[in-house]
């Protein structure tokens, strides 16, 4: 299907964008950054907003950087930036290795990871990033700038804490320190498919304990979130194959794992265990 | 129905001087608009890939974009692929391993494998694997497309124009 109508309003900074959005917002105006998700809403008429703020052009937007101990990735910055480490630290190399989950190279060439975290669906894998590593998300409007941690970011199914007439201008990723070891897993039917269920760890070793010890699941519940229980029976303990086990086995345990036609709650639920124990496999260091 | 815009898309070298609506999508205006229906329009949602076309050199999918958006950039189609009455190297190693059938994936492999290569000439074969997962065919069973792309990145000669 073909898209309703809207008007279009390139913004070439990033004050004039918060301007135009401060100004269309009211009138059904919405941010577009890649496109990934909302041409396609657009085209299946779910979304038909009537103004459009044009991102792309913003070339502030488009900037990575390291800045006090955090990745500061710019409301432009796609997904393909981070096909390379983007930082030479475990963060960077964390980064590649889940960022060949995201959808297809194509779409990877324009979708950008503030878009994902703005859009919000419970599947996306930058969004399960975010929650388990802290990010922390700089909204700009005309009212001014505020911070918003993981932690208060996630309300619901694509639900953030962004008001209409805000926008995700940048998102900080605390930097991983030396040492510290992470892994992704996620399954999905075919390549590029939205996950099933996607695991996220992280932890150092100290001697032979396990010290920050981040265990956190997506595509499972309304939004990601790090699994207390299962990090709980990890931090301060060596690392054995039958101590992940038992934390897959928690994990698994402590989700509430959503339902769809294809997927039920104890196949979700069966899956959690199997991403978390796959998750710490593929950990590199 | 807003307003048309007159905007000038670059296609092929070539300047194209449209109008059209903010709402219409890259493809459409490619097709419509441009007279270039060499790109194919499949699911209009991102999911197929028929209609990926390079821009600024890169592999997008058309449908996933408004022409509005596309203006200043160096756009490619399939029809910028062969030269002088000569197919491309992939063309033509498409067409040596029967890598189609019905065609109507075709123009949006090429170009996808036409991009990667150019970016990536000693791509591997795992990450070939991963880009050309992209885009669907029903019928070739895409064993064959991927033995052609192999071949021409195997030959180097996919900047040969
Ligand atoms: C076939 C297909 C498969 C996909 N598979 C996956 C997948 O496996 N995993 C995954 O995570 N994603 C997947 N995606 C989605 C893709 O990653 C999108 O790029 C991403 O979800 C949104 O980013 P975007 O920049 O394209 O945002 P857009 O589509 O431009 O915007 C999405 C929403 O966020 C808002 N928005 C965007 N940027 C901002 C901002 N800076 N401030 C305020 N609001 C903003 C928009 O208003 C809109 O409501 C897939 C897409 C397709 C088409
Ligand atoms: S028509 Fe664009 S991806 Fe299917
Ligand atoms: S050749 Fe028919 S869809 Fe690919």
């Amino acid at each position: 299907m073909k898209a309703g109508s809207f008007e279009w309003h390139p913004a070439r900074s990033a004050d004039e964008a918060v301007a135009l959005l401060a100004q269309y917002a009211p009138q059904d105006g919405r941010v577009i950054a890649g496109g990934q998700s909302l041409v396609p809403s657009m085209a299946l008429r779910l979304a038909f907003p009537s103004h459009l703020i044009d991102i792309n052009g913003v070339d502030e937007f488009a900037k990575v950087r390291v800045e006090g101990g955090e990745l500061v990735i710019g409301a432009c910055v796609r997904h393909a930036a981070f096909h390379v480490t983007v930082e030479p630290g475990p963060l960077g190399r964390l980064l590649v290795q889940v960022v060949h989950d995201i959808a297809h190279y194509p779409i990877r060439q324009r979708g950008t990871f503030c878009g994902s975290l703005a859009n919000a669906d419970p599947a996306s894998e930058w969004c399960l990033v975010a929650a388990v590593l802290g990010a922390k998300m700089v909204a700009r409007s005309a009212r001014g700038t505020r911070v918003i941690p993981a932690a208060d970011w996630f309300q619901g199914i694509m639900t953030t804490a962004l008001a209409e007439d805000e926008l995700l201008a940048e998102v900080r990723l605390p930097l991983l320190p030396a040492g510290t070891r992470a892994g992704f897993y996620e399954f999905s039917r075919r390549a590029g498919d939205y996950a099933l269920a996607m695991a996220l760890v992280s932890w150092r070793d100290d001697g032979d304990a396990m010290r920050d010890v981040r265990i956190g699941a997506g595509a499972v519940e309304a939004q990601p979130r790090r699994i207390a229980e299962a990090e709980a029976l990890l931090e301060g303990h060596p690392f054995t194959p039958a101590a992940i086990e038992a934390a897959a086995a928690a994990a698994s345990a402590a989700v509430d794992p959503l339902e769809d036609v294809h997927t039920s709650a104890e196949y979700r639920r069966d899956l959690v265990g199997t991403a978390v124990r796959r998750a710490f496999a593929q950990a590199g260091s | 129905m807003t307003q048309k815009m007159a905007i000038t898309l670059d296609v092929n070298g070539t300047g194209h001087e449209i109008r059209v609506e903010p709402r219409k999508t890259l493809c459409d205006a490619l097709r419509a608009d441009c007279g270039l229906t060499g790109t194919n329009v499949g699911c209009e949602h991102g999911v197929c890939g028929a209609c990926t076309v390079l821009m600024d050199g890169v592999p997008v999918r058309s449908c996933l974009m408004f022409a509005v958006q596309a203006q200043g950039k160096a756009l490619r189609t399939v029809e910028g692929l062969s030269t002088g009455g000569k197919l491309h190297a992939l063309q033509q190693a498409f067409t040596d391993n029967h890598a189609l059938q019905c065609g109507f994936c075709t123009s949006g492999f090429l170009m996808l494998a036409a991009g990667t290569l150019e970016q990536q000439p000693d791509i591997d074969d795992e990450s070939l694997r991963e880009v050309l997962s992209s885009n669907l065919c029903r019928c070739t069973g895409y064993q064959n497309i991927l033995r052609a792309v192999r071949q021409v990145r195997d030959a180097g000669k996919a900047g040969a124009r």
